[in-house]
């Protein structure tokens, strides 16, 4: 089993290696190349060497073998024209006698005197034990045939089962008074083979020795490439992860210490500027939190005071009276609008701390219909509120929850008719949902993103009955998204709209499904799914 | 509007640097019967409050000369006045420090008249306890609520009256759960309001003086997601 997962795994992994790493790459081509360069060298080299060697030796075994016919052809033309005629066997010793006469004391060749039809009176003679198997048939054939010289290169065996490569050339002899015969001189060619095999072990070794060269130079070289190349990737993914003040070594002035430069300029700016921005959004923190204390105090001040008129107001004449009303009013406004800008620049500078512990989702939407019931009962929109029998446990900054449930129902009361609203909660193994909804004028295609940004008015002419800031979907949008979770918004023009609110029942894990549907017919999904789980 | 009466509520120390918001503060904390005295430098502040012995200190957390919050801590040792923070900033940062350094509420500015007094109120009347048992025992703590004291084993405890109706509250109930927002209607007096921080502080607070390792809680107890129980120890 394991042995079959490596097989399995085999060409798997070297395929990775070869994506992965340049150095494997660049090594196996070199590898590769430098092993076919070298074998059709060595092939071509060692051809050559045969060739010439061979050429030469042939050309003196031809033209020794012409000698010896015609040496032949005298001796027995001298012994045909002598008064008494030899037997055949002593006239066929003496050609082969004074042939071999002529191979000289190691002997440079053997001979076979041959019959072309072996009969009893027509002797066969050789030299040195030499085999009549040495001869081809083809060359047998060729001879007669031609009737004229012809050779090969063909295995000589001796009759004590010797045998070396060898040279074998043949013509035909006719001896008057005997018959035909085939005279055939074989040349060993042990040296030129032992030659060749020296030749042949040199040139494998040096190209063996030429291709782990190649390889070592192509690792080398790769290496001081690749190696600086790594350097960088590993620089920047510590870049990458915050380590700001991250740089690659210079060294010297090639293109690589310029790679290195570049680089190390380039995280200079991105530093310089990650810094500028970072004091940026302090000042603007600072900002806010001077603003936020400088205008506080004296709106306290102004608060109070209007509370104190507003309560004295029967004391004052009609028109008095009705100012210390709109002061009041206006007053209430101003704070709202005053603490939502507030929140929506923290938001803005990312200084929006989650302070999530558990909490029963269903004791805050209880919380914050009650907290609407003034509302509710001014304009005559009841609010509808299924409780559920269990606690919807999740993990959770409770006043940033119930601010999002707040904002929901009085949006949906200020947009709604006089069905009022209906708050739903859900809840799954992962996560939790509020669903308000209203039977107001609905949301036009394309509106259920736009409902979230700032300010944003569906009939800017229309007029705010509860004289909300205009940010409270916004910041319930940043609340959202601040737990990881989504904040959506569906609805049809004329049947009202809804929002949902999906938390995971832990603060930033991811969300797959919402655990009640968008929908009244349960059909589509919203068009715009904002939030997500990019919580900062 | 019943401003005129012959015995005060309570006297109110005023901690506070804008002198206009402090005039307010006097002209509606007077309107509600309390004597107001004021003070708006953090430096003289321990000076004042030695001299006044007030029934509520109201302390704003930014002010010249000393920190709020260190006035807040000065105060903390010497007595276990109620201390009602005024703070510019609702962020838990803030907010948290200031119940650390030992307040006992807060309100966050621009606040409403009658917040505040609701707020200055419910730490003054908690002198009234009901006829209930005159003492408490739980496990080895021994509650006397006429006398407004805790001791463990003849040792008394020193708790700020806040700690002590907190403690009190859960004491009267052993073993039943009280979510974070009962107890911020019966502790502090809020209707409508998830301000857990209060609770979740005080009741660190709380332990760091009754339970015997703060680390692991044996007199209050967490229930996770619901609330507080003092358990059967």
């Amino acid at each position: 089993m394991r042995l079959r997962d490596r097989i399995l795994l085999g060409p798997r992994w070297i395929g990775h290696a070869w994506r992965r790493s340049l150095t494997v790459r660049v090594v196996a081509t070199t590898l590769i190349v430098s092993a076919v360069v070298v074998s059709v060298l060595g092939l071509l080299l060692l051809s050559r060497v045969t060739t010439g060697l061979l050429a030469s030796r042939q050309s003196i075994a031809v033209s020794e073998a012409a000698a010896g016919l015609s040496e032949a052809q005298r001796v027995v033309d001298a012994a045909s024209a002598g008064t008494t005629a030899p037997s055949p066997a002593r006239l066929v010793d003496s050609v082969v006698t004074s042939l071999a006469a002529r191979a000289g004391a190691p002997g440079q060749f053997d001979l076979l005197l041959l019959a072309v039809d072996p009969r009893p009176d027509t002797p066969e003679r050789g030299t040195n034990l030499v085999s009549v198997s040495s001869v081809p048939q083809a060359l047998r054939e060729a001879v007669n045939e031609s009737q004229r010289q012809s050779w090969t290169y063909s295995t000589i065996r001796y009759l004590d089962s010797r045998s070396v490569p060898g040279l074998v050339v043949g013509a035909p002899l006719t001896i008057p008074g005997v018959g035909p015969y085939e005279l055939y001189y074989l040349f060993p060619l042990a040296e030129e083979q032992s030659t060749l095999d020296l030749v042949r072990s040199a040139v494998v070794g040096a190209g063996f020795i030429l291709i782990v060269l190649l390889f070592t130079i192509a690792w080398l070289v790769t290496r001081q490439v690749v190696s600086p190349v790594r350097a960088a990737a590993r620089t920047a993914s510590r870049l990458a992860s915050g380590h700001l003040s991250e740089r690659m070594r210079v060294r010297g002035e090639d293109d690589l210490a310029q790679l290195a430069r570049a680089f190390n300029d380039m995280a200079a700016n991105l530093q310089r500027q990650i810094k500028q921005l970072e004091s940026l959004s302090r000042v603007q923190q600072r900002f806010v939190s001077d603003v936020s204390h400088e205008l506080r105090t004296p709106l306290t001040t102004i608060r109070m005071a209007a509370d104190v008129m507003f309560e004295h107001r029967e004391d004052f004449d009609a028109p008095t009276a009705r100012a210390a009303e709109l002061l009041q009013d206006q007053l209430d406004r101003f704070e709202e609008l005053l603490v939502d800008l507030l929140e929506i620049s923290r938001f803005d500078a990312g200084a929006a701390v989650l302070e999530a512990e558990p909490i029963d989702l269903v004791a805050l939407a209880r919380r914050a219909v009650n907290a609407s019931q003034p509302l509710s009962t001014r304009l005559a929109r009841p609010i509808d509120f299924e409780e559920p029998e269990h606690p919807a446990v999740v993990t959770a900054d409770a006043r940033r929850i119930e601010r999002i449930i707040r904002n929901l129902i009085v949006n949906g009361l200020e947009h709604g008719d006089a069905r009022g609203i209906e708050v739903r909660i859900g809840a799954s193994e992962s996560a939790v949902a509020v669903t308000v909804r209203d039977h107001g004028v609905g949301l036009r295609p394309g509106e259920s993103s736009l409902v979230f940004n700032r300010f944003w008015r569906a009939d800017p002419s229309r007029a705010r009955t509860t004289g909300g800031s205009g940010l409270g979907l916004a910041i319930a949008l940043e609340d959202a998204r601040l737990h990881g979770g989504w904040l959506e918004a569906a609805g049809e023009p004329g049947r009202g709209a809804v929002f949902r609110l999906t938390l995971p029942r832990v603060a930033g894990a991811a969300l797959d499904r919402a655990p009640l549907p968008l929908d009244a017919d349960d059909a589509e999904e919203a068009d715009a799914r904002v939030g997500g789980g990019d919580a900062r | 509007m019943t401003s005129t009466e012959a015995s005060s509520r309570g006297r109110v120390l005023v901690v506070d640097d804008d002198s206009a918001l402090a005039e307010m503060l006097g002209i509606v904390l007077q309107g509600e019967g309390f004597d107001a005295v004021f003070c708006a430098d953090g430096l003289q502040a321990m000076q004042v409050f030695r001299e006044v012995g007030p029934d509520v200190v109201l302390l704003d957390l930014m002010l010249p000369g000393m920190d709020g919050l260190d006035v807040c801590r000065a105060i903390r040792e010497e007595s276990g006045v109620p201390i009602v923070m005024l703070t510019a900033r609702g962020d838990t940062l803030d907010v948290v420090a200031g119940l650390e350094a030992g307040a006992d509420d807060y309100v966050v500015k621009p606040f409403k008249p009658k917040e505040l007094v609701a707020r200055i109120r419910a730490r003054v009347r908690r002198r009234d306890v009901g006829t209930q048992d005159a003492t408490i025992v739980i496990g080895d703590l021994t509650i006397d609520t006429v006398g407004h004291s805790v001791a463990r084993g003849g040792e008394v405890l020193a708790l700020t009256p806040l700690e002590f109706d907190l403690l009190v509250c859960l004491a009267r109930r052993p073993g039943q759960v009280l979510t974070r927002e009962a107890l911020l209607q019966e502790v502090w007096g809020y209707r409508h309001a998830a301000d857990t921080r209060l609770v979740n502080v005080h009741v660190q607070r709380l332990r760091a003086k009754v339970e015997r390792d703060p680390e692991r809680p044996e007199v209050v107890l967490t229930v996770r997601g619901v609330g507080y129980k003092v358990g059967p120890a």
